[in-house]
């Protein structure tokens, strides 16, 4: 008979930091500049060139480690990592060893079985590595430094976690606490959250952990559902036949649902980490941390509750609009100026989320204003414009952020509300569509519907719906 | 400690030193293994000077551990100061030019290496 085993599973997160420059130097950052156009001397790792400490890294660091609740090491230092490969110019990297800037920490998830602590082992503060592409044409890689020197923190969680399902709440988690905190906008997709799968299995009662693998290259929440799913069943089917699990690193390929063996960077994994002597200890006084303690923002769980009480928003809008820090943040701003929490939660989860999936794009990258926004949702109260041309004008304010009174006034999109103009039209339209009114008078009303379409049509949209059904109603 | 009490401590160190005494003996296994660490290809010759080398260096090492250093705080860096920071902010444009001129060679802005992969 099958035995039953328990998946017991650690996950190293590396999130890339929101800086505008490198960790060690003043090269920018910023994504998709061509090769090598963002380096020096200092990220290509050329001798005599010294690193310095970018002061924002140490901040958001520190950010992180309160916000999960970590212990913050007052006295820390920087470690080198050695080891030889081509995106690595200094042949180390520069990461911290000895003394991680935090340490014993925890987040809280929720599961089926109520609220769960996660543990942080250590975050950790370094440097990301350059890229390589290769080039099939001459059969060689090219590097490209842009990225060696990004700074990045590791957060190396306890292994806590028992399910797939726990390990998306505890990624979900650390997204949304370091979004709202500025610290990385944490995206997977895009390298700037990427997270290592440490995982084993155990009998089930037993205490002693099983040989574990870390799974790489996971750059997508299904991505590592599948992943873990994947080697629960491979682990499981290896003890099955009495054969052992191997230590080592795998590669996870989404396209074909396997991992396979990874060739290891070095023949041996020995780094040899030493104290770097080029860079100055840090020491954090009480004063600085109290200053991060106190900047800390209100998070994803705080905002919720708020949201209910203040607002008294339906769970589901809540959940929604917090889902993105962008999204909470123009849904304050815009609320502040119209007080119409309601309006702005749907125009926010309705038309932005459909623009944003159809053009692609993240909540961060949103471009309309609140004040825009606001005064979109004051031209529909005060029946200026009707629905319909508010969602119009809705799609020219996301994709260029136009101002919805002076593009109202320009396209000549105001509505008429006024019965006596309204009333010809009408009147027209019943004379046109004889059977619609025969059915209504019949006793189908629903072929008003047909009318006050016929009279949308003939005004171009710009007449106020319930002005038409009113005088429909009279008129038949 | 200025440059110059350095100087003057470290030739008081090296006039004090005893003549190697070769308790440390370096395996062929370990300088195998320390020459794939440093990705280093060494003839049988060079195999030899380098555990004779190695040995002498731990042997000073184990000379140093002689001292009694129980009231001595653990030194976690060799600068007696701390928090030398840059502030966040970019002051390298793109001088990809002289960058590549370090490459053995190039293309495309980037530097080309012998074909590498996971």
């Amino acid at each position: 008979m099958a035995k039953e085993y328990e998946v017991v599973i650690g996950l190293e997160v590396h999130v890339e930091l929101a800086t505008k420059t490198k960790i060690f130097c003043g090269c920018s950052t910023a994504f998709g500049g061509a090769p090598n156009t963002h380096t020096c001397p200092v990220c290509t790792g050329m001798p005599g060139s010294l690193p310095v400490l970018n002061k924002q890294v140490v901040e958001y660091a520190m950010a992180v480690g309160v916000a999960t609740n970590c212990e913050i090491t007052r006295h820390g230092k920087f470690d080198r990592k050695n080891y030889f490969y081509p995106d690595n110019p200094q042949n180390y990297q520069i990461s911290q060893l000895y003394l991680p800037i935090c340490r014993n920490g925890y987040v809280e998830i929720e599961t089926e079985n109520g609220t769960k602590k996660i543990g942080i082992h250590e975050i950790h503060m370094e440097e990301d590595a350059g890229k390589l592409i290769h080039d099939e044409w001459d059969d060689v890689s090219l590097v490209d430094y842009n990225r060696s020197g990004v700074p990045l923190i590791e957060i190396v969680s306890e292994p806590d976690m028992r399910s797939a399902e726990e390990v998306i709440a505890y990624l979900e988690k650390l997204r949304m606490l370091i979004q709202y905190l500025g610290a990385s906008d944490c995206k997977l997709q895009e390298g700037s959250m990427r997270a290592d799968v440490n995982l084993s299995l155990r009998e089930k009662g037993t205490t002693e952990f099983g040989t574990r693998t870390e799974m790489k290259n996971l750059n997508s929440f299904t991505a590592i559902t599948h992943a873990i799913k994947g080697e629960i069943e491979r682990q499981s089917d290896l003890l099955e036949a009495g054969e052992k699990v191997v230590q080592e690193t795998r590669r996870w390929d989404d396209t074909k649902g396997e991992s396979y063996a990874m060739r290891s960077k070095e023949d041996a994994q020995d780094y040899r980490y030493f104290p770097d002597p080029d860079l100055i200890p840090i020491d954090i006084s009480e004063e600085w941390l109290e200053k991060v303690k106190a900047s800390q923002p209100e998070f994803r769980d705080a905002k919720k509750k708020r949201y209910a009480e203040e607002f008294g928003l339906p769970e589901y809008d809540i959940d929604q609009i917090t889902s993105e820090k962008a999204l909470a943040d123009i849904f304050e701003a815009t609320t502040a100026i119209c007080n119409q929490p309601k309006k702005v939660s749907n125009w926010l989860m309705v038309e932005t989320m459909r623009l944003l999936n159809a053009h692609e794009m993240d909540a961060s990258d949103i471009k309309f204003s609140a004040k825009h926004l606001a005064d979109l949702i004051g031209l529909v109260d005060q029946k200026i414009i009707n629905q319909p041309v508010a969602k119009e004008i809705f799609e020219h304010m996301f994709t260029d952020d136009v101002d919805p009174v002076a593009y109202v006034e320009e396209h000549g999109l105001k509505q008429e509300s006024d019965e006596g103009a309204l009333k010809a039209v009408v009147e027209k339209v019943m004379a046109d569509n004889p059977k619609s009114v025969a059915d209504y008078r019949g006793g189908k009303e629903k072929a008003i519907g047909a009318l006050v379409g016929q009279t949308m049509k003939a005004m171009g949209g710009k007449a106020d719906p319930a002005v038409v059904t009113k005088l429909l109603k009279e008129l038949l | 400690m200025d440059n110059a009490s350095c100087r003057v401590l470290w030739e008081a160190i090296c006039d004090n030193r005893k003549e190697p005494t070769m308790a440390n003996v370096i395996s062929d296994e370990t300088i195998e293994y320390v020459g794939i660490l440093a990705k280093l290809e060494l003839d049988d010759a060079q195999k030899e000077q380098a555990k004779k080398d190695l040995a002498e260096m731990l042997d000073y090492i184990d000379e140093l551990s002689e001292l009694d250093t129980s009231a001595v705080e653990p030194m976690s860096h060799v600068h007696p100061t701390c928090n030398f920071f840059r502030e966040d902010v970019v002051t390298n444009g793109d001088d990809r030019e002289n960058i590549l001129k370090n490459a053995p060679e190039e293309k495309e802005g980037a530097f080309v290496v012998p074909k590498t992969f996971d």
